[in-house]
């Protein structure tokens, strides 16, 4: 469990920062009046969808560290057989990189009022992130050949289970990229569509995030990290 | 955000919300089904938890009749009795409390005690619904595939819950998983709801201090409950596919019915882990919003300000915080390392300190207070004396020692009735009976609210005290007869045939409160708009109950925190939220 450990220790961080920055100190029962508090907003300037987000990938964030731990804590069984990386899977990082480029330079794109190039970056980065779930059913379909079947050794339950998570997530943001690329199509507000392009690229960019850690696991790069978790725990 | 020009001495501008933000229903459809207003939401929310909740009192009814006149029944068999435990637990745990405190009050409340329109995001508050009925919807049928429901226990622990020893091995478990899946999935649209609004809509004036206890308790539950769900989200998934696809990720190697199955080497201690990792917060999910709602209960009844209110806040938060590193305590029992259990001892007994402080708070709140013995206070006492009773023998199983040779005792079921079923449900009821006048316009019946409550607060503890006993004696949970067994003595028999003719009083003392909930929403006394005298922003609405957007053409400005009651000098014994100070006066204000 210390990858999860390691993760609520990281948002227990970011929420006390953030109640530090609240007035958790005030004694409200003798503040009366409004003056201090209208003066500075007491709201966070940003955007309700972006502080949405924000939560949302702490939600998506533990779900993956969730994963992680489970990875781990079952790979000391003696029945784990690490299963071989298809290399089908670094050119697949490599799209997922490309993806996350293009959406990045949507969105400044989108702050140039540059509407064309953004719908061009939209759709590159659609489409690379189309490739990149197309990759990783070749590379399921290439493990399921060679003989690494979801059943036959948990490694390969874990590869297959981790990585279809991920390509769900992926999809889901395919759904609100898709919606985002019509937004700007028929042309609404500069605002409202920078707003989208830059929440699309945030995700992407966690996503992308997501998955090398995930492809540090699966191909064993983190064992020794994950080693030295375990040996501070026990 | 917009930026308004502020003056002290001219008073402050209003501040108007255009009506475009707002979202209209067109139709009867969109009005009271597929409604986007949070409050609409929220009465759907809290009558199928409701609904879902009474199946599973038909269920708690069915299991004391077995155990208080075993062999008396013979329609209940032992594979239906596990069944009917597994789904008593989950239900009321997951699918009633947590649905009804996150869903119901925490989507009646926020938007009204903070001062916003609505939820920010609507649509996605819709859909949270939609998607916990459909959970809800899954789970029931449960009851009419073939096999029945799953009779794992409300832990659903591998490798049990998946063999085929287990009743609901085909369909049940199966649907159970996918149920919670979607609740999972349904809960965190809706949680994503609550921890923005209360981050970015509330009005103005409204600092994180000045919010009342209910909105810091559903808050902080809703934040932890989104970051725990994911645990049993996944071990949900991975308990899925062990049964569907025969992978092996928490199945061990066995023989089962002489056959060696097909699974091999995978951990059961893991799926504890990760179950626990969401289990325990789940106490403290169901817990905090309990918590803030009594705060506000206790000072509202008794006429004064809350006792600490700072330390309040801060113990919610604490709690909040310690309750991730507490699972383990659960797991003293299953193998894992004895060293954990020192540790997870350690933290367990450390949240008892914020815990109790807040206890210490009610009850100095309470102190010289001017104590109304409404039916909200009643409960709200009978919650305080409840919680400390299950925290007391919590203290007891905290502790390895202790919790060893009570381990799966029906000592371990009369505590967690106790705090965490009867206290919740206590601030439930007083929830309901608190704010039913701003949901309705109308009073529920005093009398029969009298009549409920002590029927149902005695009548409990007629049930889970007795209980403590029979643990202590060695009586073990979730067995259907336990027939002649050397250490239970044949007193312990009546002593369980008289729990369960209490259980039976106290079930029908619930269909009094559906009655008084129906009755009085059409002949109930009329309420007017702040029936208690409460100073809190909900009670302020123009209207009650209160309209499609909550306020009027303004957001209320907030001058001041939620608990000045009885002020010196003050002309009534309570000053609402968003009463200018004398000399300050909001510009544009009604004339």
């Amino acid at each position: 469990m210390s990858a999860i450990i390691l993760f609520m220790a990281g948002i227990a961080t970011i929420a006390g920062w953030w109640l530090s920055q609240q007035g958790l100190a005030a004694k409200p029962w003798l503040e009366e009046g409004v003056a201090a508090d209208l003066r500075e907003d007491s709201t966070s300037s940003l955007p309700p969808a972006k502080i949405g987000l924000g939560v949302f990938l702490a939600v998506v964030g533990s779900l993956f560290a969730l994963f992680i731990s489970a990875y781990s804590m079952r790979m000391n069984m003696v029945d784990w057989r690490t299963l071989p990386v298809p290399k089908l899977l670094w050119f697949n990082t490599g799209v997922l990189v490309t993806s996350s480029i293009a959406l990045q330079w949507a969105y400044m794109a989108a702050r140039r009022n540059d509407m064309d190039s953004v719908i061009i970056g939209l759709l590159a980065g659609g489409a690379s992130a189309v490739i990149f779930l197309v990759g990783q059913l070749l590379a399921w379909q290439q493990l399921s050949v060679a003989g690494y079947f979801v059943a036959s050794n948990p490694a390969n339950s874990f590869f297959y289970l981790i990585t279809a998570v991920h390509g769900l997530h992926l999809m889901g943001g395919l759904v609100a990229l898709g919606r985002t690329t019509a937004k700007v199509w028929r042309s609404t507000e500069v605002t409202q569509v920078r707003l989208s392009v830059e929440l699309c690229a945030i995700y992407w960019h966690f996503l992308l995030l997501v998955w090398l850690v995930l492809l540090g696991l699966l191909t064993g790069w983190t064992d020794d990290f994950v080693d030295i978790c375990r040996q501070l725990l026990t | 955000m917009v930026d308004i020009p502020f003056d002290t001495v001219a008073g402050i501008p209003p501040a108007e919300v255009g009506e475009v933000e707002l979202y209209h229903p067109k139709s009867w459809w969109t009005r009271y089904v597929f409604s986007q207003d949070a409050k609409v939401i929220a009465i759907q929310y809290s009558i199928t938890a409701l609904s879902i909740g009474m199946v599973a009192l038909v269920l708690s009814w069915l299991m004391r009749l077995q155990l208080g006149f075993p062999g008396t029944f013979s329609f209940i068999d032992p594979n239906q009795y596990l069944q009917f435990i597994t789904m008593h637990g989950m239900i009321m745990v997951i699918y009633l409390l947590t649905a009804l405190f996150l869903g119901g009050f925490g989507n009646y409340l926020i938007p009204l005690m903070v001062g916003a329109r609505d939820m920010v995001f609507p649509y996605v508050n819709m859909l949270s619904y939609w998607v916990y009925l459909l959970a809800v919807v899954v789970l029931v049928s449960t009851f009419f595939v073939p096999g029945g429901p799953t009779g794992a226990g409300w832990t659903l622990y591998p490798p049990q819950a998946i063999l085929s020893g287990t009743p609901g091995q085909d369909w049940g478990i199966v649907l159970m998983l996918a149920s919670l899946i979607l609740f999972i999935i349904g809960f965190t649209m809706g949680g994503l709801n609550y921890v923005v609004t209360v981050l970015q809509a509330r009005t103005r004036g409204m600092t994180l201090m000045r919010l009342p206890l209910t909105v810091w308790g559903i808050f902080t539950a809703t934040v932890m409950a989104l970051l725990a769900f994911p645990a049993l989200f996944v071990a949900s998934v991975m308990l899925l596919l062990d049964r569907l696809l025969g992978t092996s990720f928490f199945m061990p190697t066995l023989v089962e019915m002489g056959q060696l199955t097909k699974y091999g080497g995978g951990s059961p201690i893991l799926f504890q882990h990760l179950f626990w990792f969401f289990g325990h917060p789940e106490v403290y999910i169901v817990a905090l919003p309990a918590f803030g709602i009594i705060s506000d209960l206790i000072s509202v009844h008794a006429r004064k300000n809350i006792f600490g209110y700072r330390m309040m806040v801060w113990a919610i938060v604490a709690i909040g915080a310690l309750s991730f590193v507490v699972w383990a305590h659960h797991m003293y029992v299953s193998g894992m390392n004895p060293y954990f259990g020192f540790f997870f001892a350690t933290t367990t007994l450390i949240i008892a300190i914020p815990t109790a402080i807040k206890v210490y708070n009610w009850v100095l709140t309470l102190w010289r207070g001017d104590i109304h013995l409404t039916v909200p206070m009643l409960f709200a006492l009978a919650f305080i004396v409840t919680f400390v009773n299950g925290g007391l023998t919590g203290l007891f199983l905290g502790n390895v020692v202790v919790d060893v040779p009570l381990s799966d005792t029906m000592f371990v079921v009369a505590h967690f009735h106790m705090v965490m079923g009867i206290a919740p449900i206590m601030a439930v009821f007083g929830g309901i009976y608190h704010w039913y006048p701003k949901v309705t316009g109308r009073m529920l019946d005093e009398a029969l609210g009298r009549f409920h409550f002590w029927v149902s607060f005695l009548g409990a503890y007629a049930i889970f005290f007795p209980m403590h006993y029979l643990g202590l004696l060695g009586m073990p949970r979730r067995y259907h007869d336990i027939g002649e067994t050397a250490f239970v003595p044949a007193s312990a028999h009546d002593l369980n045939a008289f729990m369960s003719v209490a259980a039976l009083i106290v079930g029908f003392a619930q269909l009094v409160f559906l009655f008084n909930l129906i009755w009085s929403l059409f002949k109930g006394k009329e309420a007017g708009d702040n029936p208690w005298g409460a100073a809190s922003l909900e009670w302020q609405t123009p209207e009650t109950p209160p309209g499609h957007g909550n306020w009027g053409k303004e957001l209320p400005i907030v001058y001041r925190w939620a608990y000045d009651y009885s002020v010196p000098g003050a002309s009534r014994d309570f000053v609402p939220q968003n009463e200018p100070p004398a000399g300050l006066s909001a510009q544009g204000a009604h004339a």
